[in-house]
């Protein structure tokens, strides 16, 4: 239906990129200095004064992202060019460098650098793949009504567990009360359920894990073996599916938080390694000036 | 006892009336059913704050009234009335009237009769509650609402009925008191979702009980109700019953009074002079069943009416205004004058009474263009309803068709009706003077009168003959055709016509939209989705054959119907017409091959029209294979919009990746315009639906949007900068703004003006940062089924 960020008008940022990238190489290429190529050639020089600006813009993609009024291109169009435009740093600076590395600040702010692109890419990665998945995960409804479900399962689940007497209804209450779904971060990117519910066996209690509602259809399946008339049988053949369903339900929400968080979560390395790279950048081009 | 003057109804107008009476020393009573004043006013929520527009009309009343809180405006009022010792008898239901100048007899629920030389009533439109109709009705334990449902502990309630008012007092009654709801039926039809589910779930899990198919039989005076449930007689012992069965609308009891309505459509107003005075000598009509909705109209009027009484012309409150609005006229007329020649200029108009006539010129503008200006342009949204006062104008249809009307005559009707683009260009000839007139008061005035709803009516069906199939055409052979045609109105859902059917005749859709299936192996596919302005079923009828689809309204729709013979008479006359038929119908059938060819297409198409797309202009869409739910839509809504987003991405449904959030679709008749008392909420010439400064927060919009994308909300602190919050995280985070006033109670209505004022077009749209939202029309949808093919 519409464009992604890479395919954005023709790809116009891919060949602008792609221009600066050849441009870059041709003059590395003519360029004939007295000394092995370095940053302090004029071509040097001249490259790692782009690849600052560079860095300026594309950090400034975070203010033009919330300047709601801009009517200075769209977001898209900014983020387009943000993907192809700072991908070409690598080469743009590996030029600029003249392919000198060592144990000193210059290199770390290189490294930084990389770090940002790769964190960058994997969001690009994040973008073009996730979105899709959670939709069709998601099947068409929106996480809420999920939710809603989940509550309407629980709540039908409560009752008839009632009408079973108070061994299920403790039963069914423990395992409504500990359903446990990406409480951290971490829970929702593996995707953990960390839900639990309480056993009791004779006088003791014991809180076991009921991942995937499995400690909770266990339980129901001996109690269904063991009921006597078609009543009970029936209700609680009746709350068997329910479990069941929420079993499903928590699977489907557990996948949508899982691919949220991983479309979320490559902005907690490359925001806070940006604002390293601006740190090094700093003491990079000071130090170099300082050392003139 | 006998008064000079009885006024019934203690609103606004009513205490104005009485007020006035007062201090002119007039031998007055005010007659007040509910134990209060202001019975409608007291009913708002606690600190509701109430707005005074329109702001350019002065106040003129004894009593103060200035825009603040509910509590604010009723001390005011009620320190006036004591302040002026004025006769208000509260309790004190009027159940008849009848006699006229000088001897009205004025019947009251209590059996009592009082008898006055005149009577104004303003007793609004709210109507007073329906009684249980049974033995018992009035007993001092039942009661017909309630305002805080949390003044009651430890009670056993019954509630009769089941539409929303019932639903919600049940709920919150049960909280902390046993509650049984009886309703008279198998369930809940009447109730909004919400409230049916909350309901529902109460009755499952035994929060309340319910009676379902039960009526009251009576009610005993030691505290209990007799019900006749399905199973028999049952009595059921409780400290109160609460009833909440509707309300009597006022009508009945208006025209048992004897005053008339011109006719039976609900919403029509009865006929006053210009002095309030209805058909029937010395009985006075003002306030809202006047037509009068706004606080500040209604206490003028309440002052005006009783200084006519006293035989005292004045000028109405508003002369000023009009006499500013009439002063850069060419004509040299004193505000009576002009008026008068507004009426017998425009031969519309020739029939409407003098107050409405007056209102409809004080809502309306008049328009001076220099010749050649255009008046409006062809594909405006803008629906509003022009009478040429003087001078000519000059229609420029598509296709290099022009034709000029002159003084007398209208234009703007096709987009007033069909809630469509307009059609044509209008462009001013000399010493031209047009009043342009908002689309309510015209919807109102065409309810009212049969009269101008016809003439208006049968001038559309030949305009929109000539512009859909016969542009050349004798204007004396349409208009007989235009006699012949049938103004046909369609539920949403409901077939115009269905698949294998004898064709009966063409379809003009005037407005709403309707799609087009086939049934193929057993299931039906959308073909396409024909927007107002167009025709259907002319397929079978040019090829003579059986209807090939089934046509169905995807919204409440209005079709222009040709019977088969008034068409094929058509077809013989108009020259060409058969070949531009066969054209579309070629067109047509193509477009069908490429659609039963890609099925999930057609699904798709059915999909949106479910969301009530069918009658949207410009939809917020949300591609989502690309969405990454960052929400950035939503920030740039509220940051561009005061601190409040308008839209709602995650809620409402997708199918095949698409999906339609809680967003405005600015609809071609929008159902938010249909009851807003300072009308103020219009459509700009792009189409945006937007709310002017004038709201008054009354909520009227909010309840009437069924797609639920208009929300109340208060003013927000004013943006604080973004370089501050970034770099140090003071100030207010985007969309994150709170409210000025949090303890203030004043809101108003919101909703998407699709950032008519902003440079660069919708917010949300260029905010997103992976191209997910889009916007579109209709029309465009079958874009998008390009992809799901």
């Amino acid at each position: 239906m519409h464009e992604s960020i890479l395919a954005y008008r023709h790809r116009r940022y891919l060949w602008l990129a792609l221009a600066v990238v050849a441009a870059s190489i041709a003059g590395y290429w003519w360029h004939d200095p007295q000394e092995p190529p370095n940053g302090g050639t004029v071509f040097g020089y001249t490259l790692g004064t782009i690849g600052a600006f560079l860095i300026g813009w594309l950090t400034w993609f975070g203010i033009r992202k919330r300047r709601y009024s801009s009517t200075l291109g769209t977001v898209q169009g900014w983020l387009s060019a943000h993907v192809y435009l700072g991908l070409t740093l690598i080469v743009v600076v590996l030029l600029h460098s003249g392919f000198q590395f060592g144990w000193n600040v210059h290199t770390l702010a290189f490294v930084i650098m990389v770090l940002v692109i790769a964190s960058g890419l994997f969001g690009v990665y994040a973008y073009m793949k996730y979105p899709e998945r959670m939709s069709l995960n998601r099947g068409g409804a929106p996480r809420s009504e999920l939710v809603d479900q989940l509550e309407e399962i629980d709540r039908r689940s409560l009752r008839v567990a009632e009408q079973l007497g108070p061994e299920f209804h403790e039963f069914v209450a423990s395992g409504v009360q500990r359903t446990q779904l990406g409480a951290t971060l971490w829970d929702r990117i593996r995707g953990r359920d960390r839900s639990q519910v309480l056993l009791r066996s004779g006088g003791a209690t014991s809180v076991v894990s009921n991942k995937g509602q499995e400690a909770a259809l266990d339980w129901v399946a001996e109690q269904q073996s063991r009921a006597g008339d078609a009543e009970t049988q029936a209700a609680i053949g009746e709350l068997s599916a329910l479990i069941r369903n929420k079993r499903r339900l928590l699977k489907q929400l557990g996948e949508d938080l899982k691919l949220q968080a991983i479309v979320e979560i490559w902005l907690y390395a490359h925001v806070p390694l940006t604002a390293a790279l601006l740190a090094a950048l700093t003491v990079h081009i000071v130090t170099v000036f300082l050392y003139w | 006892m006998r008064y000079d003057l009885i006024i019934v109804g203690g609103g606004p107008a009513g205490l104005s009336a009485a007020a006035r009476a007062q201090e002119l020393g007039i031998n007055c009573v005010l007659l007040e059913s509910s134990p209060a004043l202001a019975n409608t006013i007291q009913r708002y929520q606690k600190g509701k704050h109430v707005m005074a527009e329109p702001s350019v009309v002065p106040l003129r009343s004894d009593l103060e009234f200035n825009a603040g809180t509910r509590e604010a405006v009723l001390d005011a009022w009620q320190s006036g009335m004591t302040g002026l010792d004025v006769d208000i008898r509260y309790g004190s239901e009027v159940v008849g009237i009848s006699g006229q100048r000088p001897s009205f007899e004025v019947s009251l629920g209590s059996g009592e009769t009082l008898q006055s030389e005149a009577v104004v009533l303003s007793i609004g439109l709210q109507g007073n509650p329906r009684k249980l109709g049974v033995d018992g009705e009035n007993a001092s334990f039942v009661q017909y609402t309630l305002d805080d449902p949390d003044e009651y502990s430890s009670e056993t309630i019954v509630v009769v009925g089941a539409g929303d008012a019932a639903i919600e007092n049940a709920i919150a009654l049960a909280r902390s008191n046993k509650v049984i709801i009886v309703n008279r039926s198998g369930e809940f039809a009447r109730a909004k979702e919400g409230n049916l589910n909350l309901i529902t779930r109460a009755i499952e899990d035994g929060a309340i009980t319910c009676f379902f198919n039960t009526e009251v039989s009576s009610i005993e005076p030691g505290a209990a109700i007799n019900l006749n449930t399905e199973t028999g007689e049952t009595r059921v012992e409780c400290n109160r019953v609460i009833a909440r069965i509707g309300a009597v609308p006022p009508r009945r009891f208006v025209e048992s009074c004897g005053i008339e309505f011109p006719n039976e459509d609900p919403t029509t107003l009865p006929e006053l002079s210009n002095q309030y005075e209805s058909n029937v000598p010395g009985l006075y009509v003002i306030g809202a069943l006047g037509g009068y909705p706004l606080i500040k109209q209604a206490m003028n009027q309440g002052y005006e009416v009783v200084e006519f009484l006293q035989g005292n012309d004045i000028r109405p409150a508003d002369h000023g205004i009009l006499e500013e609005k009439f002063r850069p006229l060419p004509f040299g007329l004193d505000v009576d004058g002009t008026l008068a020649m507004i009426r017998e200029r425009i031969p519309l108009f020739a029939d409407v009474n003098g107050l409405v006539l007056r209102e409809l010129v004080l809502a309306s503008d008049l328009l001076m263009p220099k010749s050649g200006d255009v008046i409006f342009r062809e594909n405006d949204y803008t629906n509003s309803f022009m009478t040429i006062l003087a001078g000519d104008v000059t229609i420029e249809a598509g296709g290099g068709k022009t034709f000029t009307l002159s003084p007398g005559q209208f234009f703007g009707e096709m987009s007033l009706l069909s809630g469509r683009r307009r059609s044509a260009t209008a462009r001013a000839g000399d010493g031209c003077v047009v009043l342009e007139s908002p689309r309510r008061d015209i919807v109102r005035l065409m309810s009212t009168y049969e009269a101008v709803r016809t003439i208006v009516d049968r001038l559309f069906i030949e305009r929109s003959l000539r512009a859909g199939l016969a542009p050349d055409a004798l204007p004396g052979d349409l208009e007989a055709t235009a006699a012949r045609a049938e103004l046909r109105r369609y539920k949403s859902g409901e077939a115009l016509f269905s698949q294998d059917e004898e064709p009966d005749g063409l379809h003009l859709i005037r407005s709403g939209s309707v799609s087009v299936s086939r049934r193929i192996g057993g299931r039906d596919i959308v073909m396409s989705y024909v927007a107002a302005g167009n025709y259907v079923g002319e397929m079978a009828l040019v090829g003579q054959a059986r209807r090939s689809a089934t046509v169905q309204a995807t919204v409440n729709t209005e079709s222009v119907f040709l019977s088969r013979e008034v068409f094929d008479e058509m077809l013989l006359r108009e020259t060409g017409l058969r070949e531009r038929m066969q054209e579309t119908v070629a067109r047509r059938v193509s477009e069908n091959l490429r659609m039963e060819a890609a099925p999930e297409a057609g699904d798709l198409i059915s999909f949106l029209m479910e969301q009530g797309l069918g009658e949207a202009t410009d939809v917020l869409l949300i591609d989502e294979s690309l969405c990454i739910g960052c929400d950035n839509c939503e920030l740039a809504c509220a940051e561009t919009h005061g601190g409040t987003s308008r839209l709602d991405r995650a809620a409402g449904p997708s199918y095949a990746q698409v999906h339609v959030p809680t967003s405005c679709r600015h609809c071609e008749d929008p159902h938010c315009m249909t009851d807003c008392p300072p009308d103020a909420i219009r459509r700009a010439p792009n189409g945006e639906v937007y709310i002017q400064e004038s709201c008054i927060g009354c909520g009227n919009c909010e309840r009437n949007c069924p797609y639920g994308v208009i929300q109340m909300a208060s003013q927000k602190r004013p943006a604080t900068g973004l370089m501050s919050w970034l770099l140090t995280g003071r100030g207010d985070a985007p969309g994150e703004r709170p409210p000025i006033d949090a303890n203030s109670a004043a809101k108003q209505a919101v909703k998407c003006d699709m950032c008519k004022d902003l440079r660069g077009g919708p917010a949300c749209v260029r905010a997103c940062p992976t191209g997910a939202a889009l916007r579109m029309s209709p029309a465009e949808f079958v874009n998008l089924t390009k992809r799901a093919s």
